[in-house]
Order: C-alpha cells, then structure tokens, then sequence
C-alpha cells in the first residue's frame, strides 16, 4: 500500500460504460428478436417445417414440400416484413428526433400516404410496375415532404404547424388514394388493402434487393448524421453552437429517411403506424443510452414480422399487416396526444 | 492563474434580423479578450440578435463578425465551436437524460465522425463537472433537478466544450436571486481561473454593473454606449436607454455604481421636490 488513495472509480467513465452496455445489449436482444420471430415465420405457418429442411431450402437446395412454402411463400414474405420494418423504424425515429416531436412521424405528417398516392397511382393508372413505381413513390414523398415543410415554416419551422399541416396534407393524399381504389374495380380486397393500411400480401424475392440496397443507402446515410441528430435533441440553437449544420442535417436526414419510407411504402404500402410506433418503443428500451437509429429500426422489424404473423396465424381469419399495426398504433396515438398537450413533450 | 491564449471577438458594421425584419443596424463592436462583457438593453433592443449572430446563429444581412481576423461565417462550424461556445435562453434537455451524459454532448465539436470517446473528454467532462459543483448529480437526471442546479449543469456542458470564448443569452433568468448570484459567481471563477471570454445578456442592471469588467448598453439595434460599468451606468445613459428616471448610487458592498429607479409612487418627498425643481 502506498500513500496515495487508490484510483477513484470514476463515476462518469462508469456511467457512460453502463450506458454503451445497454445500448449493445438493446441492439443485441432485438436482433435475435428479430431473428428469432425471423424462423418462426419460416417454419410455421399452417404447416410445419422442420428447421432441417428450412435450412436447406434456405441453402438453396429443392426440398419436396418445402421449396415451395418456405422458398416462395414464406422467405419473401418475412424478407420483405423484415427490410420495410426496418426501413419504416429507422426513417420514422429520424423525423421524429430531427423534429423533437413523436407525432411528427412520416406516417403521420403525410409522407407515406404521398408515397402510397404516388404508387397506387403509376400502378393503376398509368399501369407501371417494378423499381419505376419506387422512384415515383421516392419522388412523390420528397415533393410532399417539401410542401408540408414549406406550407408550416414561418420564421422557422414550428413542430407543431408542420404536424397540423401534415395531418391535413396526409387526410387529403388519404382520399386520393380511396378515389383511385374506386376506379378500379376489378381490384381484389386484399389487393386494395395493400394500399390503405399495408400489407406483406404476394412478396416477390426480386422485390427484395431494391428495396435492401435503398436501405442500405440511406440507412447508412442516417448512421453518418447520428452524432448529430443527437445533438438536435438539445434543441437547434444548441446544436449549432456545438458545431452542428443544422439545416444541411435536416435536409440529409429528410431526403435518406424519405427515400426508405417511400420505397418501402411502394412495394408494401403505408404499414400504419409502424414508423410512428418505432422510435417511442425504442427510446422506451433504449432510456438514453445512445443513438435511436438502429433499436428503431430493429423494432420496426419486430413490429411488422410479428404483425404479419399475427395478422395471418394468430388471429379467427386472415388479416394483412396494417390491421395489426393498426389496432396496436392507434390507442398509443391518442394516449401521445393527450400526454404531449399535458407536458409538452419529447420523444 | 492559468491564462490561455486570447482570441480577438469583434463586429463589424453588422446589421441583421428575421425576415425582413432589421433588428440590429450597422453595429461595431469589440470584446474585450479574457474579460466579463455583459450586454443590457431594453427588451427587444436587439441583446439576443446579437449574440447570436456574434456566435454564427444568425447570418447577418451585411457586415461580419471576425474572430482572429476571420469571418465566423466562413468558419467551418465545428471549428468554430472549439473556440467560441453559446448557451442559448432554453436549451432542450431530452427526457430522463442524466447529466454527465448531457455535460458530455459538450464534447460533439470536438469529435469526429468515426473518432471514440477518449480520455481527453473525460478529462473534459469532469473538469465541468467539478467546476460547476454538479459532480454529486452527475447520474441524476436533469428533468429532476431545481432550476439553479439545472442551470449549473447547463453551463456544465458549455464548460465541456472548453471554448475560450462563451456566450450566454440570460443565463440567470427564471433563477432565485440566490441561483442568479451563484451562476455569475461561477462565471468570474471562470473567466479568473481559465482566463475564458465571458459575453453575456443580463437583465438585472445591478448585478451587470457588479459582474462585468465591460458593459455594452443597446438601444434600437445600436450600441448606445460601451466602457467600464462606471462610465455605463449612469443616470443619463439608464434614461436614455430605458427611458426610466432613476438615481446611481455606489453599491457599499462592490463599491460599483447601483442603480435605483424613480417611479411615480413610493417616492419620498425629498424625491418629488427634486422632481418639481425640474
């Protein structure tokens, strides 16, 4: 023993390792959460497949009885659940930080149902298909994103105006898309529901790619600017005076998370209240720990997997996705609404 | 006494505003290095405006705003913050965030995008802590804290960002007289210990006139005039400024010039004869 004291234990040092261990545990366990509803979904539905023959399927081997199930009906399926989770998740939880709002969703303010209108308009009426109706879909959700921000700035963009904006921008594109639903009769049910709450209905694997390298894109554009977003958590004026380009970052984070949400709403349809439900779920979990980002996303994952499982094997009959997340989105909106108007609020 | 290097801060012929709104019209400035400037001003006279646009919030619509010789606004903004920080009238503390992670978000200008925590910023962080007396409340969260020790925490991070230069815009609103004694108290520690700029906005007059070594009294966007609080504060310049009657008398506790204001009641008749005289 010496003189001098031991080495304190420091409590900042302890408090930001506590916090950089529960952020890697939080990502850690959704992951396998997500992995695990993942084999789930591939091996039950109304049969079982042994996890055996999943694997080969998977492997790409021609299993009989399975190759069809598993490769054609199921992988795409939960593929497809799996990347428009993740992209609503980690687009939503970026409006909703760079906006210091949870109602400021892209679901909410407008931008999936621009992107919806978009698609189910190149789609029924102008007979497109395949990565166009993406890009008009990504176009559509900027154009809308634009006016929504246009419309509510004044001075500066107030939280609130743009949300208000946004909702009637959103009830307007709504009605668009019902319009264009009622001219086109010979549309099945399922088909149109695709387009009013979402739906995982006829996954397609070449549907799959596009919508992984946009997401990989742009997620990774969001991933750069997550250092930042936190830092306009403090509030823009904060953010700036600590180094932070507060409008170059909104015009990133706005243009990479538009461009995931509105190819994922182009091939699935506006899966209601994911992007909403994401990031509040997440911050839940994730209690200040670190960046939103990546447990947002992966929530979304979880949200829209097991949705879509609930919705088909859980349930008296079969639903798509959007009713799931649907039921379970709405009583949160009007529990946020009243606690938001008490406090005031942040995610 | 550990004097850092001093930067030069000053404005030159700036004007700006919101829209087309002008709020500050042609104004020079400079600030003095290594000392206590302190901005009063009637409301709306333009206090904020400035600041910020002295700490690049605002672009000024013409004129510039010269750190070392160099234009803040062509400054790359992370560089800029190395040196000059601002904590602006209310900041956003994100729900149940603690403070040592909220002192720590002081550290962004000096991160890059792939670079780790090193022990440099911890180093940083602590030092605010301990300077700012919060090192007890360091895993509370902030949302439980009293205005004061919130305010501390505030300054905590500003302080983490160790910048030479700091601004702050009314750091002592909302506070107790007691909370608002301790912040200024805190800042002189500061600006005598790290020699660090201090440029703030304060209402009260009195406790201006006490804590700076510079005072900068603004009317209508302009700066009306500018000296040392005993050249400031004078019952000439306060009515001219604020349009207030008033008496200067010497504060018998800091021996600075103390205003007192002359309103219609209340008075003594000492008071009113003299108002009759005139």
């Amino acid at each position: 023993m010496t003189g001098t004291a031991l080495p304190s234990i420091n409590p900042i040092k302890q408090g930001r390792r506590r916090r950089a261990r529960r952020h890697g545990s939080v990502i850690l366990t959704l992951l396998v959460l997500v992995l695990a509803i993942f084999v789930l979904a591939l091996s039950l539905g109304q049969s079982f497949t042994p996890p055996g023959d999943v694997l080969r399927v998977l492997l790409g081997e021609s299993v009989p009885g399975a190759s069809f199930t598993v490769g054609q009906l199921r992988l795409p399926r939960a593929l497809l659940s799996i990347l428009a989770g993740l992209s609503f998740g980690m687009g939503g939880v970026a409006f909703q930080i760079m906006l210091r709002n949870p109602l400021a969703s892209p679901d909410i303010i407008g931008i999936s149902s621009g992107a919806s209108a978009a698609a189910v308009f190149s789609i029924v009426l102008l007979c497109l298909s395949g990565p166009i109706v993406s890009v008009v879909a990504v176009l559509a959700g900027l154009g809308v994103a634009l006016c929504v921000y246009g419309l509510s700035s004044r001075q500066g963009v107030a939280g609130t105006r743009l949300i208000l904006v946004g909702i009637g921008v959103s009830a307007m594109l709504d009605s668009f898309v019902a319009y264009v639903l009622s001219q086109a009769p010979s549309w099945t049910l399922q088909e149109a529901m695709r387009w009013l709450t979402g739906s995982v209905n006829g996954a397609q694997l070449s549907q799959v790619l596009p919508l992984l390298v946009m997401l990989a894109l742009c997620g990774g554009l969001l991933l750069s600017r997550a250092k930042d977003l936190e830092a306009l958590r403090l509030g823009d004026d904060t953010a700036a005076a600590l180094g932070v380009k507060v409008i170059q970052t909104r015009i990133i984070v706005i243009m990479a998370a538009v461009g995931m949400i509105a190819t994922a709403t182009a091939v699935t349809g506006p899966i209601a209240f994911v992007a909403f439900l994401s990031g509040p779920i997440a911050a839940r979990i994730v209690r200040n720990s670190g960046s939103l980002l990546i447990p947002s996303a992966l929530v979304g994952a979880i949200l829209v997997l097991a949705g879509d499982y609930v919705g088909q094997f859980v349930l008296p009959s079969r639903y798509p996705v959007g009713v799931v997340t649907g039921a379970l989105g709405a009583p949160y909106l009007i529990y946020l609404i009243v606690r938001v108007n008490r406090s005031g609020g942040s995610l | 006494m550990n004097v850092k290097p001093s930067h030069s801060l000053s404005v030159q012929n700036v004007s700006a505003g919101y829209g087309d709104v002008a709020v500050l019209h042609d104004l020079d400035l400079v600030i003095p290095s290594g000392k206590i400037t302190v901005i009063v001003g009637a409301n709306a006279c333009g206090k904020s405006t400035l600041l910020r646009a002295m700490s690049r919030l605002l672009a000024p619509v013409k004129g510039q705003v010269l750190l070392d010789g160099k234009a803040i606004h062509r400054t790359p903004p992370k560089e800029l913050a190395r040196t000059l920080g601002l904590l602006p009238q209310s900041p956003i503390a994100p729900e149940g965030i603690t403070v040592a992670d909220l002192v720590s978000r002081g550290r962004h200008p000096h991160q890059g995008l792939f670079s780790r925590w090193t022990r440099e910023d911890d180093a940083a962080v602590e030092a605010a802590l301990v300077a700012t007396q919060t090192m007890d409340l360091a895993e509370r969260p902030v949302d439980e804290l009293s205005g004061g020790q919130r305010q501390r925490v505030w300054i905590a991070m500003a302080l983490a960002q160790q910048t030479d230069i700091l601004l702050l815009d009314e750091p002592t609103t909302f506070l107790d007289i007691s909370h608002q004694v301790e912040v200024l108290d805190l800042l002189t520690d500061l600006n005598h210990q790290r020699g660090t700029t201090v440029v703030m906005v304060l209402h009260d007059l009195n406790l201006a006139a006490r804590y700076a070594d510079h005072l900068i009294a603004m009317a209508d966007g302009r700066v009306h005039v500018t000296g040392a609080p005993d050249d400031v504060l004078t019952e000439h310049n306060v009515r001219q400024v604020f349009g207030l009657d008033n008496r200067i008398v010497t504060d018998p506790t800091s021996g600075r010039p103390m205003m007192l204001p002359i309103g219609r009641h209340r008075m003594t008749r000492d008071q009113h004869l003299k108002e009759d005289r005139a």
